[in-house]
This record gives C-alpha cells, structure tokens and sequence, in this order.
C-alpha cells in the first residue's frame, strides 16, 4: 500500500426511515467533502491542512451537526467544539464553546500553531479568536429552523437527543422499528436529529492527521463538553494513523476511543481494520458510536455499532465509496 | 493485597535548595491529607469517596495549586477544573474554568452523578452548581459557593507578576536575567513553577480502584486555557486495572494521553504497573514535563516523574507508608 488516503464522516446512528431525500443530500454532501479533499491532496497539500479544509467544508453546509446546522442547547443558542490533531508530533488543538467563530475547527487551529496551550474555552477562546482576527459572526447563524423545532420537540420530551440512539423503549426518543410519537413537517424527529462531522487523511509523506467538529447534544446543558474537543477521546493522530469518533460523546470519553485504536495498533501489533473492529467491539459497553481512521500506511477503516453512519472514504489508487448502512 | 493510596500535589523543577519553610508545611500537608486517605479506607469508603475526601482536602489547602492557592491566569482571576473517575463503572466527571466553587472535586463527581454528561465548563458549571445547591441547601453534597477572592493567595499575586516580568525578559534580548532570590520561588519564564496540581488514586482490598485530579492551571495561563487534569485519559483514568493521576505540563500530559496509556501497556502489552509507568514517563514524554502516582487492582503503587522532583506520598496497608519530593530524599 502506501500512496494517500482520506475519510470524512458525518455521524453515527442513523435512522433506517431516514427519507431517500434526506440520504441523497447527506451522500451528496459527503463526496463533495472528499472530493475537495482529494483534489487538495493532488495538489500534494499536507494532512493536516486537508482535513482543516475538508471540515471547513462540513461546518459551513447546515446539513451535520457543526459550524451552521449545529444542535441547540437547552438555552436555544449554540455552543461548539473542535480538536485538530498533527501525527508526525502529536500536536492538538481545541476549542469549547464557541458562539460567535464560524469555522471552530480553524480556530482550534490556531490554537495549536499560534498558542502555548492545546486547549482555549468559552470567553477565553472567543477573545483569542478576535485576536487572531477570524471570522465571526451573530449566534443566529448558525441556527437552523430545522433544529429549532427540533429542540422545542425535545423539550416536549424532556430529553436530551442522542444521536439517532435506538432506545430499549422507544417512546421519548425516536428509533429503529419504533412508530415514533414525534414527528415535525410529516417526517420523524429522528431525521432532524444531527451529527458531529470529522474528517482523517494520510498523505502521500505518510504523514497522519485528524479533525473532529460539533454542536453536540441538542438540548444539551450550557457549559457542556462533549469528546469531539478532547485529545484522545473524539479526536486523536500519531506517527500510526489519524483517527475521528463519533456518537454518544459520553461513551466515547469513557472508552478513549480515538487513542484507544492507536493504542491497539502500536501495543498489540493490530493492523488499522482490526484494531478499528476490535475497538468498535470492545470499548463501547452500551454506547453507541463509529469511528473512520487511516493509517501511515495509506489505508482507510471505519467501523461503527449502531445502525449506520453517515461516511466517506477514498484512497490514492482510486478507491472511493460514500455510505450509509452497513 | 490490601488497600493502597497515593496523593500527589505536582511534579515539576521543584529546586533542591528549597528552603524549610516552603518545604516543610507541603510534607506535613501531604502527611495530613495521606492520613485522612488511610483512616477512610480502614472504615471501608469506597475508594471513589475517598479519593474525592483527599482531593478536597489538598484543595482546601493553599500551599498547593488546587483550590485555595490555585495560580492565577494573565488576568489575575482563578480557573478551576478537575476530573474524578470510578475505575468500576468507568464513570467520570469533570469541570473547568470555575472561579467560586470551592471543591472542583466535588462538582466533578455532581456532573458524573446528576447530569447526563461527563464535562462541565466556565458558565455552565457555576451555574449548574449553584442551581444544585439552590435546590438543596447552602452545601450540596460538597459543592459551595464562596467569592473569588477565597482562593487568592498573596503568593500567587507575586507568582504571577514574577511570570509576567520573565515573559517581558525573554523577548527583550538585552535585559538583565532576573535575579535569583532565593527566599522566592522563581518560577520559569514559561509560567512554570514549584506547585503542579493535586491528585490521589486509592484501591481497596476488593481491588475497586479509583482517581481524582484538581488544579488552578498554569500561571499566567490564558483565559479560557484548559489543561490536562480535566481531560479523561490525560490527567486522570481509572479502570479495573489501575488509577492514574498525572500531573506536569498538561500540553505534554494531552498529547501523550499519560493516564490512560499506563493503563493500556498493563492491557495490551502485558507491563506490570511499574513497568507501565516507567515506560509511559521515561520513555514516551519529553524530559521535565510529567509525574504520575498510579496504584492497580493487586494494591501497588507506583509513583513516576521525569521532573526534577514532585510532592508525593503514599501508603499500604501493611503499614508502610512515604511522604517524599525528589528522587532520593525520602521523609519520615
């Protein structure tokens, strides 16, 4: 193997009555994402600022749940993270938080090339990104009608919205197999229920690089931290492979996902696929959530425990698949 | 195999010469807290309780960078955070950039048992804690209210002005190198200083393991900066393994995942805990930039550091036990 590789995704858990439509644009949205990213890749640009761009990308379009799009909080507005990570040195940056950046992922960016820390937060980090000049803009902006309704109807339910979660009883949330209560313009609530976005590449020097970015849980508590800004946890890249989680942000803190692969493959010898499989399979305990990698060696993986995540991936030899299901 | 603990309030360039009585009143705090540690778990608390009581036992003290006597950020202001995680159920919590909640620790372990999350910050957190104890009463379970200026120590204010006058050294070329007074701690021009942060991990005989890690942060930090303690997998892990608290330069501490990656050599490399942790500081983390206290199932405790020295002490129960600084200086 060897040559480049690249993955996006945009969240884990998916609702099997997910309308054609809807998957359509989501499939759509994907293999614009890879696309960019490949062409950039052609044009021999490094990991690390392909998978900035290709997030970018993800953030700006409402569709996922990041930048425009993103999950409300309890109060209605939106509050995001993102975690960028280099391999060759393990260099990260983060952010929590944010309510005025409009690309979070750029800022966590800037976080890691132009700070002395890894991580900056809430006012702090919307200081240092007035600082640096970024673009901002009102809270308003990244508000979709869509999920408006959305929260309101959790709200109703008084629940917090995982991301496509299948419930055990089904009638606060909305599932698989499950005549949901809740619906809004016809369609389930499920539909609406948003993801995190995050994208993974190696380029053709070998070198790895991840990024993960989100609203995170609609009708989340303000304050909240989800693992797409921490290191390890959503987001995590080494000399080995680049790897970006999604799902219940919880599960994934718990069991390390993102350094859990790496961890796998440099202590047990794994190559990228089983050490993604035995990840998936052994650190979720009941939490749902999926994961995409690539490793120094151009390979790409994902893998994924709940029904289905919104994926792409593409390697240097012209492999290229945009997905669903399983 | 009996229960075990370890306390720790940081590793860093703690100088050899450090006089007594900057000394002295941390080993007799690392005593204290270590004793409140042991009689907890000789009346059986679960470690989980017990590491939470150690913790906010050294934050309630301001000789170490917790609490009261946390440092202070480049505004002047206290931001809090700290994690604590059940090595049974794998359950975690934690918080950051809190100015008026007197225990982190304790709000860390609210957010893990009354939320549906893990982590809470800035905002959300005060105001989580004071809807907490607006529900309840004036204390909720360990979690109290008090102004910000409670955890500003004269000390710290100087600490401060210290790391901002190296800062301006450093970039002006021809300056005089600031002195050193050796009645002062000097603090590096990175912000750098003899007080890290505080944590403790403690086992029971049943092998239940526990962690809990607490700071105020770097000096001079940015507002906003968060490091490592609160960070599941950097600065504190626990499973059915082993508990990991690390402490030192939480940029380093991130990267390197420190506590969650003793655990993962012990899981899938087979390393004793010993062995896991040598490796974890001695081999993967830059020279001068962690220490870590990790206790495992089989009632071990290991305490590592690359740094010149680290505020540790720990004890068995067989009765021995250990409050020490550098690498050879040992203290009754």
């Amino acid at each position: 193997m060897g040559g480049w590789a690249i993955a996006v995704h945009g969240g884990a858990g998916v609702d099997p009555n997910l309308p054609p439509q809807r998957q359509e644009e989501a499939k759509q949205l994907l293999a614009r994402c890879l696309n960019l990213g490949i062409s950039s890749l052609h044009s021999n640009a490094s990991a690390i600022d392909v998978v900035e761009l290709v997030v970018r990308e993800l953030e700006t379009d409402p569709l996922f749940n990041s930048g425009r799009g993103s999950a409300l909080t309890e109060n209605g507005t939106v509050e995001m993270e993102a975690s960028i990570m280099d391999g060759p040195k393990r260099r990260c940056g983060a952010v929590s938080g944010l309510t005025t950046v409009k690309n979070p992922i750029s800022l966590a960016r800037l976080v890691m090339d132009k700070s002395p820390h890894s991580y900056l937060a809430f006012s702090g980090a919307e200081d240092f990104a007035r600082l640096q000049g970024v673009e901002v803009v009102e809270n308003e902006y990244f508000i979709t009608p869509e999920n408006v309704g959305m929260l309101k109807l959790a709200k109703e339910a008084n629940t917090i919205l995982f991301d496509y979660r299948i419930p055990t009883n089904g009638y606060d949330t909305c599932g698989a197999g499950v005549e949901s209560p809740m619906k809004m313009n016809g369609l389930p609530i499920s539909v609406y229920a948003p993801e995190t976005v995050g994208c993974v590449v190696v380029d053709k020097e070998g070198r790895c690089a991840a990024a993960t970015s989100t609203g995170g849980l609609m009708n989340k508590m303000t304050g909240r931290i989800g693992d797409s800004p921490l290191i390890g946890a959503g987001t995590y890249a080494c000399e080995l492979c680049g790897v970006s989680c999604t799902g219940e942000g919880e599960a994934i803190i718990r069991g390390t996902l993102a350094r859990e692969v790496a961890a796998v493959m440099e202590y047990k010898g794994l190559g990228l696929q089983e050490a993604v499989d035995f990840v998936i399979k052994n650190r979720l305990d009941e939490g749902f959530a999926g994961l995409i990698a690539v490793s120094n060696k151009g390979e790409v993986a994902y893998g994924f425990n709940c029904n289905g995540m919104f994926r792409g991936c593409a390697t240097e030899d012209g492999f290229m698949e945009v997905g669903i299901w399983e | 195999m009996g229960w075990a603990i370890a306390v720790h309030g940081g590793a860093g360039d703690i100088s050899r010469s450090l006089p007594h009585d900057r000394r002295q009143p941390r080993e007799e705090a690392l005593r204290h807290c270590l004793q409140i540690g042991v009689e907890a778990l000789e009346s059986n608390l679960p470690p989980l309780d017990v590491v939470e009581l150690v913790v906010r036992e050294l934050e309630n003290i301001p000789h170490f960078n917790a609490g009261r006597g946390s440092v202070l950020t480049s505004e002047g202001t206290v931001e809090m955070e700290a994690s604590i995680m059940d090595g049974n159920t794998m359950r975690c919590g934690a918080v950051s950039g809190l100015t008026t909640v007197v225990n982190a620790v304790s709000l860390a372990r609210l957010v893990m048992e009354k939320t549906p999350h893990i982590y809470l910050a800035f905002d959300g957190a005060e105001q989580f804690a004071r809807e907490q104890i607006h529900l309840h009463c004036r204390i909720f379970q360990g979690v109290e209210i008090v102004d910000s200026s409670h955890f500003i120590t004269p000390e710290n204010v100087e600490r401060l002005k210290l790391a901002k006058e190296a800062n301006r050294v450093q970039i002006d070329y021809n300056a005089q190198p600031i002195q050193n007074d050796t009645k002062k701690e000097k603090p590096c021009a990175n912000g750098d200083s003899q007080i890290g942060t505080v944590g403790c991990v403690a086992v029971d005989s049943h092998g239940n393991l526990a962690s809990a890690t607490s700071t105020g942060g770097l000096v001079n930090k940015m507002s906003g900066r968060i490091g490592d303690t609160p960070v599941i997998g950097a600065g504190t892990y626990a499973n059915e393994l082993c508990a990991v608290s690390a402490t030192g330069k939480g940029e380093s501490i991130i990267r390197g995942t420190v506590a969650r990656d003793v655990a993962a050599l012990m899981e899938f490399k087979g390393l004793s805990l010993k062995e896991a942790a040598d490796c974890v500081v001695h081999e993967r983390t830059p020279k001068g930039t962690v220490g870590l206290i990790a206790v495992s199932a089989a009632g071990e405790v290991v305490m590592s550091f690359n740094t010149t020295g680290m505020f540790r002490g720990f004890a068995t129960e067989d009765g021995y036990s250990e409050v020490a600084i550098w690498s050879d200086a040992q203290v009754e």
